[in-house]
């Protein structure tokens, strides 16, 4: 299941149907979100970080507003402002103006720089509005990296992939290889992002995390004002991303679209392995692999016991969820992911829907042993097809998002939340997903939901089950 | 010769010194310190990380709750899926407008032209969905694509038989009040096109009153109860023919002034209903707004019945204010909010509690509604315009406040630094309209400023040493 694979399908952002499905005119009540908030996100876990969309004020406000309710962070994205005028003579003044107030305001380690369905359409050319602002750049100006983001191609996800891979691009270095690791985690939760150290630590590997929100995005209480939240990668580290090892990429998706590994592989040699997002025991495995592998240690004791604990659980809740039907509404690699451990713990993935546009979802569900004639699958998929589909198939619990709530509600089925957004329920930033101890917290939440409907269902309601 | 830019607070060493932009210093004002005039309906500075939003966002606001229109935002996926289920405006019926209905432009509609697909979506989703009618929100990329869609809706209108409104929406063209304007046009476009309503004696329409969490409904009661009949609520709980018919009213009662003046003119000028401006915040508003509405029709039992109805709404919660403001005399409160109206409303209702405003700042506000501010506020209080975090922050921690009350984009300023919040916004879920409404308040300001976990706020000396 690792491949050792560069990017199969290099080229721009592009977004394409899956060539079987009907061509829908409306989209009712999406799965994705648009690709400049993805980039802001992956902004957001560099250290001194201030994203910067190139566009209307809505837009950044609209991102801070979503994530805020997401993460309950203090999230400050900065806006170019358009207005008529910028729209009509190019937006060149507002943002070389934006970007001298955020340095002013916020003085950053790095800004990065978004752009927007709207300048993009009139064609702003930004790599050349930065190269002029670099012309006239001051002593202390931090790193401006670009990321072409126009939320007509692509989704959020995308968007994320696409800034992590131009931060890459823009700061790598190469250099003799090091001893230490480059990780690319994709979308995950801080908690996520936590455990991932703690994993790395735990084998001796030095580990460059790109992006690291785990602080930025969950941070402690403050004694004095903080302009930019502690935490996050540096941009020295960034740079050290072209020195290291081996480059880790997970998800089998974004393997296949231009990524921060794959040009760490074409151009400074980086080896990149594409595994998957760690959810189950075999994935974990197969990363535990990895680091035993580029540390040259054993597998410690700390993470053979919590591997052992997990292994424990699944035989006390084996019953629980052998053959019970799920549907996975989550983005794509994070359902790819969940769907082959639904698998690995014998419940059966019935539908699996994902917003992302690319047609690769069937094909990668089918390489990580999805039987694709026991599993409907929906790309770029809406709600409203997914309630069809559901409606169908009955499935006896969702795992996704908060937007699956009231599809959970409307088919009398429990919601497992995973994935993003969270902005029904409390502590979104601490949910695991990840490793051996982000798969027992989804195991137990995954049992836990089932038992809790069955007694809620019990005629006289049971208080042992 | 502007001022240098200010250092504020007292950050200790290793943190930069926050710094309000020099450009920005003409909007803060400190009452009985500034000299100059408060600058303010200014396009917010690049860079400046405004709180504000676009224009599309003012549209969108002020039509939501539509419930049996279907809404649909025409431009790529991320301006619909920002706006899906988000408010707290509730129906009693309908909750068709709570989906987020979008065409989801790609690449080739935008290089192409989207006028198919709207039309298309629109069709589609009429058929499925037989809304009572339709708006259709412009974003950024309609109007730089150049589509006509005017022509798709009249088009759409004479075929499915509805009424079909374009809502000229596009963010970049102006602020959140172009929106309002935009909206309150789309809107007039309906009143009038049914026959008017007649039932009832004393008839009014309520403005600006939005039914988050069931507020419309309380004030219903009220009318109700002293006789007077609301012909259709613009837009709580709102329903297309109630809008329709809406000219039958004799009263147009305007809360939210800064979205819905525009519409009142309009009523005004083509159907020669006058209007009044009022708030259903706090029990002194509430109970002025029923007194001069009953006064309006000058019907002796009509003021009788609002007498009873005042006194005895106000006997139930008034002994249980008299309780909660014991704990809140002396404390310290910052608003920020998007129009002037509702921090005029929120001042006289904190000073109920015994509570002070120090600072106070809105969006939108205009000079008029400054001037007023000053006049209301007390000496020393900080009143400014288009803020953003680093100086709400600043502000917070200089006047030393119990309390902020914003919006979701404030709160993480507010609770990291360790002071209590309240949400005043439309994604609020609990009725602070009317008397009932200021004893919710005034639990929730209590419950924020009274929760024991702010003794350990490292910004409150609770950090452990």
């Amino acid at each position: 299941m690792i491949a050792n694979v560069p990017p199969a399908h290099p080229g721009p952002l592009t977004s394409f149907k899956d060539s079987n499905e009907p061509v829908r005119s409306a989209a009712q009540n999406t799965c994705k979100l648009c690709t400049p908030l993805g980039a802001c996100l992956a902004f957001r876990g560099i250290r001194g970080a201030v994203p910067l969309v190139h566009g209307s004020q809505g837009c950044s406000t609209y991102m801070r507003r979503y994530l805020i309710s997401h993460f309950r962070e203090p999230i400050d994205i900065a806006s170019s402002n358009f207005s008529e005028h910028s729209a009509i003579f190019g937006g060149g003044e507002n943002l070389q103006q934006g970007l001298r107030n955020v340095i002013r305001q916020y003085h950053p380690e790095l800004i990065g720089v978004a752009t927007t369905c709207l300048t993009e359409t009139i064609g702003d050319d930004v790599k050349r509005i930065l190269s002029e602002f670099i012309k006239n750049s001051q002593p202390g100006d931090p790193p401006i990296v670009p990321v072409s983001t126009p939320s007509y191609t692509g989704t959020y996800v995308d968007g994320f992939h696409a800034a992590v891979r131009e931060m890459v691009v823009a700061l790598a270095r190469p250099g003799a290889s090091g001893t230490h690791i480059n990780l690319f985690p994709g979308i995950v939760s801080p908690a996520d992002l936590r455990y991932l150290r703690e994993w790395a630590a735990a084998f001796g590997i030095e580990l460059v995390l790109l992006p690291d929100y785990s602080d930025t995005l969950d941070g402690e209480s403050w004694s004095e004002f903080h302009h930019i939240p502690a935490g996050g990668t540096t941009t020295a580290d960034i740079a050290r991303t072209g020195s290291a090892q081996v480059s880790i990429a997970f998800g089998h998706i974004a393997a296949r679209q231009p990524s921060a590994a794959g040009y760490l592989a074409e151009n400074h040699g980086v080896p990149a392995l594409f595994p998957g997002m760690p959810i189950g025991i075999e994935t974990s495995d197969a990363l535990s692999q990895i680091l035993k592998k580029y540390s040259g240690n054993m597998i410690p004791e700390l993470i053979l016991r919590e591997r052992g604990r997990l292994v424990d659980a699944y035989a006390d809740g084996h019953k629980y969820v052998f053959g019970q039907r799920i549907a996975i509404i989550a983005e794509d690699d994070l359902a790819v992911s969940l769907a082959g451990w639904l698998v690995e713990i014998g419940s059966k993935p019935v539908l699996v829907a994902a917003g992302g546009h690319e047609s690769h979802l069937k094909t990668t569900l089918a390489e990580t042993g999805i039987d694709l004639q026991k599993t409907q699958v929906l790309a770029d998929a809406d709600f409203v097809r997914v309630e069809t589909s559901a409606t169908e198939l009955k499935p006896d619990l969702i795992l996704g998002s908060s937007k699956a709530a009231n599809l959970a509600r409307k088919l009398a089925i429990p919601l497992v939340r995973v994935g993003f957004p969270i902005h029904d329920r409390f502590g979104a930033q601490r949910i695991a997903h990840l490793g051996y101890r982000g798969t027992q917290q989804l195991f137990d939440r995954l049992i836990n939901a089932l038992l809790e409907k069955k007694q809620n269902e019990s005629v006289g309601g049971y208080s042992y089950l | 010769m502007p001022a240098p830019e200010t250092a504020l607070g007292c950050p200790k060493s290793g943190a930069t010194l926050p710094v309000i932009l020099t450009e920005r210093q003409q909007q803060i004002f400190r009452k009985g310190e500034t000299q100059h005039e408060l600058a303010c309906e200014k396009k917010s500075l690049a860079g400046s990380v405004s709180q504000r939003a676009c224009v599309f966002c003012g549209a969108r606001v002020v039509l939501y709750p539509i419930a049996d229109a279907l809404h649909l935002v025409h431009g790529p996926i991320g301006c619909a899926a920002y706006t899906w289920d988000i408010r707290g405006a509730q129906s009693s019926g309908s909750q068709l407008y709570r989906n987020s209905f979008s065409t989801d432009l790609r690449e080739t509609e935008v290089i192409y032209g989207g006028e198919k697909k709207l039309y298309a979506a629109l069709t589609e989703l009429i058929a499925a969905h037989q809304p009572k009618a339709a708006f259709v929100y412009s974003t950024c990329i309609v109007g730089l694509i150049g589509d006509d869609v005017e022509a798709v809706c009249r088009r759409v209108s004479q075929e499915s038989g509805i009424p079909v409104l374009p809502v000229q929406s596009e963010g970049f063209k102006g602020t959140k009040k172009d929106g309002y304007r935009a909206a309150c046009e789309a809107l007039f476009t309906l009143v009038g096109t049914l026959p008017a309503a007649n039932e009832g004696h004393f008839r009014v329409n309520l403005l600006g009153e939005f039914n988050i969490g069931g507020e419309t409904w309380v004030l219903k009661k009220y009318f109700r109860r002293i006789g007077i009949t609301i012909v259709s609520t613009l837009t709580g709980d709102g329903r297309v023919n109630d809008v329709r018919r809406s000219h039958g009213a004799q009263l147009n009662l305007v809360q939210c002034s800064g979205s819905m003046t525009r519409l009142a003119q309009l009523y005004q000028e083509k159907h020669g209903i006058p209007f009044k401006r009022v708030s259903w915040f706090g029990l002194e508003d509430t109970a002025k707004a029923l007194y001069e509405t009953a006064e309006f029709f000058e019907n002796k039992e009509l003021l009788v019945r609002t007498q009873e109805l005042v006194r005895s709404e106000i006997s139930v919660v008034d002994p249980q204010l008299r309780i909660l403001k014991q704990d809140l005399q002396g404390k310290r409160a910052a608003i920020y909010v998007g129009g002037a109206f509702k921090a005029f409303s929120l001042i006289r209702a904190l000073r109920l509690l015994g509570m002070q405003t120090v600072v106070v700042g809105t969006q939108t506000g205009n000079r008029e509604d400054y001037e007023s501010l000053k006049e209301l506020c007390d000496p020393g209080t900080i009143i400014v315009d288009d803020s953003n975090p680093v100086e709400l922050a600043q502000f917070i921690r200089e006047k030393k406040v119990d309390l902020f009350i914003g919006g979701v984009k404030e709160r993480p300023i507010a609770y990291k630094l360790g002071v209590g919040f309240c949400d005043h916004n439309h994604e609020r879920k609990i009725a602070l309209a009317g008397f009932e409404g200021m004893l919710n308040f005034a639990k929730e300001v209590h419950a924020t400023c009274m929760s024991p976990v702010w003794r350990f706020s490292p910004a409150r000396q609770g950090a452990l040493t």
